[in-house]
């Protein structure tokens, strides 16, 4: 293990990023058009505020064109103690910005001895998506939502980000990937401002079903492997997953709420 | 032309050994401690900011006494190689034998080449999953590694605290108990310390991940207000 050590005036001070290049060890974007490659893709993932903070979700699947590629990939994972990341696009670019993203908020955390604000952590990702851009050009798009509780302001907050590092905070909802548009859809009109966490589980694990229903890119539940989505909630106590057994029982209604009805 | 002055190779080195240990005499010491949960780190520090103990990695602690500035510095270089071999390899691979020798071999470097040696001695503690090969390493300013079983006492009058936690240090203290004997040895026969002037940290070994906890004053008040053990 080698010490790396910089004189005062040239220290990349609690930026993980700026450390691997000094150190020589950035990713390197590809030079020509890799869309081509029909690389695994990441879906749809979602995340809503409720009354004490966010509901993030996101489903399993990932897709080589018209292949599935892995049916248990976890697209939404823990940023921090505060904060969840999740990601659509291509998978192997997006897994690496996660963890480099994971990577950064606690080498920040330990370098300074505390933590980055919300508000901080939202704008590192970005300007991580940003310097993903000349891959995005060559088709390896990344695109993330970020969601946490900013213990700051009391309340829960979700940004969307585009391909470009562009980053927008949201007041409701976000979604992104190739079903976020049905998702979406079921989530703005199954919204209200005070809903409860409860409410705000069943309404993501309905938002992936319909995305799901619609998209043969994104995975639905699968009771046969016992593969549920992602599904976690961040409040003022910070991350908790929701286990597989009560998204299984969530699904079970659900299923059945669509049968009463045909 | 002038000729320098030959002094002796042995006169060089004492006098740095000399400086560095006088610098490192007049900051307050600081103790880790195995204990039933995996390893206590207590240092007196009346600061609630300038830390001398702090997180490197998943199970692995940095303690620092003497100049601050320096013991920083040497923290901030731990955190990165240690996040840097994370991300290359696997977090799995990274470990505090290596660290500690990545540090011996710096301050040993610093000790004959530069003009000032660094006037520090640190510690670089790991917990283990089991609960018997824990990892103390306690590193010189001249960058002399001690691997040290039981505890480790850095800084000045760390002799006189030594001895008085050989007296009272046991395989398998509760924390309370572990605690207690930190802040004994640490005061002394005349002095008592309170919550206040301590700085404690615990690398807890049933933690899921990151094992480094800091604890605050008032559950350190808590501790150490707790019934007397059966040994005193």
């Amino acid at each position: 293990m080698s010490m790396p050590m910089f004189a005062a005036g040239d220290d990349p001070g609690a930026s993980f990023p700026e450390l691997l290049r000094r150190m020589g060890l950035q990713a390197v974007a590809p030079t020509s058009d890799a869309s081509v490659l029909l690389t695994p893709h990441a879906t749809t993932c979602i995340a809503l505020r409720f009354a004490d903070g966010v509901v993030m979700a996101g489903d399993r699947r990932a897709t080589s064109g018209n292949l599935i590629s892995h049916r248990s990939m976890e697209k939404l994972v823990q940023a921090d103690a505060f904060s969840g990341v999740a990601i659509a696009g291509a998978a192997g670019p997006a897994m690496e910005m996660i963890k480099l993203f994971q990577l950064q908020l606690e080498h920040y955390e330990k370098v300074e001895g505390s933590s980055l604000s919300l508000e901080g952590k939202a704008n590192q990702l970005s300007m991580m998506v940003r310097s993903n851009l000349p891959a995005a050009m060559q088709g390896l798009a990344v695109v993330p939502i970020f969601g946490g509780f900013d213990p700051r302001r009391n309340t829960g907050r979700l940004w969307t980000y585009d391909i470009t590092g562009g980053r927008y905070e949201e007041h409701e909802f976000v979604s992104t990937g190739s079903g976020s548009l049905h998702a979406g859809t079921v989530i703005k009109l199954g919204h209200r401002p005070q809903i409860t966490r409860d409410e705000a589980i069943n309404l993501a694990c309905r938002a992936l079903w319909e995305a799901a229903d619609a998209d043969s890119a994104t995975g639905g539940p699968d009771a046969l492997r016992g593969i549920y989505p992602v599904v976690a909630t961040i409040t003022a106590q910070g991350w908790q997953r929701i286990g597989d057994d009560d998204l299984a029982e969530r699904y079970v209604t659900i299923a059945s709420e669509m049968r009463s009805r045909t | 032309m002038s000729m320098p002055y030959y002094v002796a190779p042995e006169q060089i080195m004492k006098d740095r050994a000399d400086y560095a240990r006088k610098g490192i005499a007049r900051g307050r010491a600081m103790v880790a401690l195995r204990y039933a949960g995996g390893i206590a780190l207590v240092a007196e520090n009346s600061s609630n900011t300038l830390r001398k103990v702090s997180e490197i990695y998943d199970r692995i602690a940095f303690a620092g006494v003497g100049k601050y500035n320096e013991f920083d510095q040497l923290r901030v270089a731990g955190v990165r190689a240690a996040d840097l071999k994370g991300f290359q390899y696997s977090r799995d691979d990274v470990d505090a034998r290596s660290l500690a020798n990545s540090y011996a071999q710096m301050l040993g470097q610093i000790f004959t080449h530069e003009m000032k040696p660094m006037e520090v001695e640190i510690l670089v503690a790991e917990v283990a999953h089991d609960d018997i090969s824990d990892q103390l390493f306690h590193i010189l300013y001249d960058g002399t590694v001690v691997d040290e079983r039981r505890f480790s006492v850095l800084g000045g009058d760390a002799d006189a605290i030594t001895a008085r936690l050989n007296e009272s240090w046991t395989e398998g203290l509760e924390l309370d108990a572990c605690l207690k004997a930190a802040v004994a040895a640490l005061a002394g026969p005349d002095r008592q310390l309170v919550a206040d002037d301590l700085e404690v940290a615990l690398l807890d070994r049933a933690a899921e991940r990151r094992c480094f906890r800091r604890l605050d004053d008032d559950v350190v008040g808590a501790y150490l207000a707790t019934s007397p053990p059966s040994a005193e």
